[in-house]
């Protein structure tokens, strides 16, 4: 390593920027006995912003009095509802509650909800359709393992979510997309409130939802929708532009129309793309379905967060390995279809049944199961009597290892407390506020102009203003140490991944399951384990946080030219050398887009941690939304996107400086 | 070629596949059926060359001939799959990492087709990289590099970064970079053929300029016949994977060993290939002669003389003895490409 550059004057302004920041951060209070100056450790009173209120109050004028003229806002979310609420029943009667008529205790059932088997039979066929038996047989026992382990009726209630959150957040996904593709203003219309909706946690819209729509599916699915449709309009825009040149031309050569060139041309060449946004909309569609239980979307989200609560070990292990295992049947199904080979052509001369032998099996399965059923429930229902329940073992598993290792863990627990997260957390708890506000638009500043330097000191004080400054500290001090954490595991992973064949399979393996989860699942062990705390918030977020630093040290390290590993080669260079003077070098911008996706991540993962107790951003929301005080959801929610605004910035700036650098921008 | 040896490769082989050591084990000689049924690609195949010390050694073929491949187990940057590779007599494929990385800190350099300057360092640095993972202290390394970028013509860049320099500029500081360790083999694979034509001659001269001064061994690798004739002493042409014909340019014209070869050699102006050595009548008669020139000179180099004169020249040898005549006609069947008249 070259030492001098840790002198350079470029250096000693970081330098000098941290050393000035501890001091402060440690002489803070008693700066603040000496002079007798509360305002350095707590923002004035007087000047704090009353956001909440006013945002608030904007809501109820919202509700209450505004209009559009023709219709008022209170009947535009009314109508929304309804768009929601009719498909949702059917899906809903459909999978879990069947259909009945009339209300209350006088309802009558007119037809059950789809059997088990018949559902079984659907994923089994979908599963054969998108790509072979083996998958089919994975899926098939997947559902097998939700109907056994007595997981079932809360499964189809997230399902049905899922089917109907689904097709709305990906065909308005397109539409959008395929909107800013061809017009360029809306284009540049979206991108910033894209990447706001990427970086609000998404408990923050939780608040504001529930205020409009109440408690209820409907409000669990609007939330859904709203988080899990910006990557769709981004990849739907991307992959119509990627679209080659000469496909355009040769279909403009043809004499299509403009609508034909969308339709037959565009949309079928950028397909395989399309699908992969479709993946990720049923990923995250799954992962807020579960968040969104809070706000009454019920189902298997709804168990997790019900035995959290009552540190329920066995069911919540229960119902979170259900949402693991749905999970990666719906994800491996979407994957396999996006690289599905069209099928063969079939003959015109065959008979209905026989060009749709799939569809065939179906109806007929459904029709079957469905008559069966009125004289054998066991076919309707999955007989109570053959479910298996791991609870109590997982609660003994738990209790064993508990005692066992209690003092292991608790030692664990204890050194990372009093040497890692204590004293970050005294440090950031202790910058005076005014030198927050100067610290952050100087790093700002000097990374990425002064522009970014202003816009990061507004934000700050915007926090401050806000009375949001500690729990804003503590959210930095957990964010910065879980992703150091997760950082210092994942980029050696990565690069391990990137130089080795063999260690890719294993890692990857690992890092899609790691990502196929939704985000609450981390916490169950967690909690059990080291129980509720900041201990048991970091490691969630390490690990929910760790993918992308892995996967971009992998990509990085793999992207490097192979001319230039040979130059290091004949230079003479040893592995190491290799190592740390080629591979890393130019891997820098590819680690610096992880590191910034590591944040996002982290930041993101910080407000659902909230659950087990930390006195952050997160839990300000969170009491927000018990509260449904759409204020403070709001603030709290913007602060932690500021948060996530200025890293990015700060992060993105310093990957072009290192891309510029190399050269590649 | 009475040099001695620097580097000689015998029945060296690179197949792609699954487990292609085994198969090699197994069938130590496949035929191009045996590869494709079981979906082996052969990279390069039995693959036999001798360079000499001082020698400039041209490997030639279309694109996917396997030419980068051969090179590349040359320096044992890929591991062949089957064979054996002497350097100066010594079991290239025996060494270990150790061994390896100290005979290429000290003996090897080499050029790449896209340069492959590393982005983060200036001319300076990427010139004394080599020197600086020896671990050369820092005034000595820099002193080193400052004379290689002088001898490449780069003065006044050493602290340009790579992407400030056009294409030319930057193969320069590549070739600075394999020479600074002084190395005794010198391998360039393709390092003209991302360059537009009148900057590749320009670099060809500076080749031969430097090969001048330095007088390395080399392994030259391109699929331009043209550039393999200007610089080569002898061209092995490849094709699917195998040396289809090792020799001097002159012989490759003269006696193509296949259609493949004479295909390659058809368009050539023959004029700057062949010596009056290949082209005079031997046997001296009694004159008159219009002059003497020596059996080494280019046809093309003399014609105007040979030409222009009513008589024959007289052919002599290196040691000064005639053996033959050339006149006027041989010369104009030779740019015409018409058959030696018999
Ligand atoms: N890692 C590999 N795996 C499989 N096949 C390979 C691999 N590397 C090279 N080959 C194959 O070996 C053959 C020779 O490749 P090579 O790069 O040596 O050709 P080349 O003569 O250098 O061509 P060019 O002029 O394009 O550089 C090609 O058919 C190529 O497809
Ligand atoms: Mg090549």
């Amino acid at each position: 390593m070259n030492w001098r550059r840790l002198i350079s004057p470029h250096a000693l302004f970081w330098w000098g920027l941290l050393a000035v920041t501890w001091i402060l951060s440690t002489t803070s209070f008693q700066l603040y006995k000496a002079l007798d100056a509360r305002w350095i450790i707590r923002f004035p009173k007087a000047w704090e912003m009353p956001m909440e209120s006013w945002i608030s109050d904007a809501m109820r004028w919202l509700l209450e009095d505004a209009t559009f003229g023709l219709f008022t806002f209170r009947e535009f979310t009314r109508f929304i509802s309804a768009i929601i609420e009719v498909p949702y029943d059917v899906a809903r009667a459909a999978l879990a509650d069947g259909f009945v008529q009339g209300q209350g205790s006088n309802a009558v059932e007119i037809a059950p909800p789809l059997s088990w088997i018949a559902i079984i039979v659907i994923m089994i066929v979908l599963g054969r359709v998108a790509k072979d038996w083996t998958l089919a047989l994975l899926v098939g026992a997947c559902f097998l393992y939700l109907a056994m382990f007595g997981q079932w009726d809360s499964a189809m209630v997230t399902l049905a979510s899922v089917v109907i959150a689904v097709p709305i957040g990906v065909i308005g996904g397109l539409a959008l997309g395929i909107l800013s593709f061809r017009i360029p203003w809306v284009e540049r219309a979206l991108r910033p409130i894209l990447d706001l909706m990427q970086t609000v946690p998404v408990f923050a819209y939780l608040v504001p939802i529930l205020f409009l729509f109440g408690f209820g599916p409907v409000a669990a699915l609007v939330a859904t929708i709203i988080y899990a449709m910006p990557p769709m309009v981004r990849v739907s825009t991307v992959a119509l532009q990627t679209v080659p040149a000469e496909v355009v031309e040769a279909g403009k050569m043809a004499g299509c129309t403009r609508r034909q060139m969308m339709w037959k041309v565009l949309v079928p060449s950028a397909a395989p793309t399309l699908m992969v946004g479709v993946n990720q909309v049923i990923m995250l569609t799954l992962n807020m379905v579960i968040i969104a239980s809070m706000i009454g979307a019920g189902g298997l989200g709804f168990d997790v967060l019900s035995a959290l609560r009552r540190l329920d070990i066995g069911g919540g292990i229960e119902a979170g390995l259900a949402i693991v295992v749905m999970a990666i049947a719906l994800d491996r199904v979407s994957q396999a279809f996006s690289t599905r080979l069209p099928d063969e052509v079939m003959g015109r001369d065959l008979s209905y049944v026989q060009r749709h032998p799939w569809f065939t099996t179906v109806f007929v399965v459904v029709v079957l199961t469905y008559i069966a059923g009125l004289f054998a429930p066991a076919v309707q229902d999955y007989p109570e009597a053959a479910t298996l329940t791991t609870s109590a073992f997982w609660e003994d598993a738990m209790r064993y290892v508990n005692v066992t290792f209690f003092d292991t863990f608790e030692a664990i627990k204890d050194v990372f407390l009093s040497y890692l997260l204590l004293p970050v957390k005294r440090f950031f708890t202790g910058i005076p506020w005014a030198w927050g506000i100067i610290a952050a638009g100087l790093a700002a500043a000097k990374v990425g102009g002064w522009r970014l330097g202003v816009m990061a000191a507004l934000m700050t004080t915007f926090i401050a203003a806000t009375g949001l400054w500690t729990k804003a500290m503590i959210t930095i001090y957990l964010c910065g140490v879980s992703v150091f954490i997760a950082y210092a595991i994942g980029v050696p992973l990565g690069i391990w991944a990137g130089q080795n064949a063999r260690a890719n399979r294993w890692v990857g393996a690992f890092i899609d399951t790691l990502q196929t989860l939704p985000s609450f699942v981390y916490l169950i062990p967690v909690v059990m384990l080291f129980r509720v705390g900041d201990f048991s918030a970091m490691i969630a977020v390490v690990l929910y946080a760790l993918a992308p630093a892995v996967r971009y040290a992998a990509h990085g390290i793999r992207a490097i030219e192979p001319q230039m590993i040979e130059a290091g080669l004949v230079s003479g260079c040893t592995r190491r050398q290799l190592l740390w003077r080629v591979k890393l070098p130019l891997a820098a911008p590819s680690l610096l887009l992880g590191l910034n996706q590591t944040i996002m991540l982290a930041l993101s993962m910080l407000v659902i941690t909230a659950l087990v107790g930390t006195r952050d951003l997160g839990q300000e929301v969170y009491i927000a939304l018990t509260k449904a005080n759409t204020g403070q959801g709001i603030v709290a929610g913007l602060s932690v996107a500021f948060i996530a605004i200025i890293a990015d910035r700060i992060v993105s700036a310093m990957a072009r400086h290192s891309k510029e650098r190399l050269g590649l921008a | 070629m009475e040099r001695p040896l620097k580097m000689v490769c015998r029945n060296v082989w690179k197949l792609y596949g699954p487990d292609p050591a085994a198969f090699l084990r197994a069938n130590p000689a496949p035929t191009n059926e045996q590869l494709r049924e079981v979906g082996m690609i052969g990279a390069v195949r039995a693959a036999n060359v001798q360079i000499g010390e001082g020698e400039i050694f041209v490997i030639m073929g279309l694109s996917g001939s396997g030419k980068s491949t051969l090179v590349r187990c040359l320096s044992r940057l890929i591991e062949p799959t089957g064979g054996e590779i002497l350097f100066d007599g010594e079991d290239l494929l025996a060494m270990s990492e150790q061994e390896l990385i100290q005979l290429r800190r000290k003996k090897i350099g080499m050029v790449f087709q896209n340069f492959a300057l590393l982005p983060h360092l200036t001319v300076l640095q990427n010139v004394a990289f080599p020197l600086d993972v020896q671990g050369v202290p820092r005034a000595t390394r820099e002193a080193r590099a400052h004379e290689m970028i002088e001898t490449v013509g780069l003065k006044g860049r050493e602290n340009y970064f790579p992407r400030q320099l056009s294409g030319g500029q930057q193969q320069r500081v590549g070739i600075a970079r394999s020479l600074v360790v002084e190395p005794e083999i010198w391998f360039l694979d393709e390092p003209f053929s991302a360059l537009d034509p009148l900057i590749r001659r320009e670099m060809q001269d500076e080749f031969l300029r430097l090969q001048g001064l330095l007088k390395k061994t080399i392994v030259f690798i391109t699929h331009d016949f043209d550039e393999a004739i200007r610089l080569a002493d002898r061209i092995a042409v490849m094709k699917d994977g195998r040396i289809v014909q090792t020799a001097t340019p002159e012989e490759l014209v003269m006696n193509p060993a296949t259609d493949y070869v004479a295909e390659f050699t058809h368009h050539i102006p023959r004029g700057k290939v062949l010596s009056l050595r290949s082209i005079m009548s031997p046997g001296t008669g009694d004159g008159p002669y219009a002059g003497d020139l020596k059996s080494t000179d280019r046809v093309a180099d003399v014609a105007d003389r040979i030409e222009a004169a009513d008589h024959p020249h007289r052919v002599l040898d290196d040691s000064g003895t005639p053996i033959g005549t050339v006149d006027g006609r041989a010369v104009i069947d030779v740019l015409i490409g018409r058959r030696a008249s018999e």
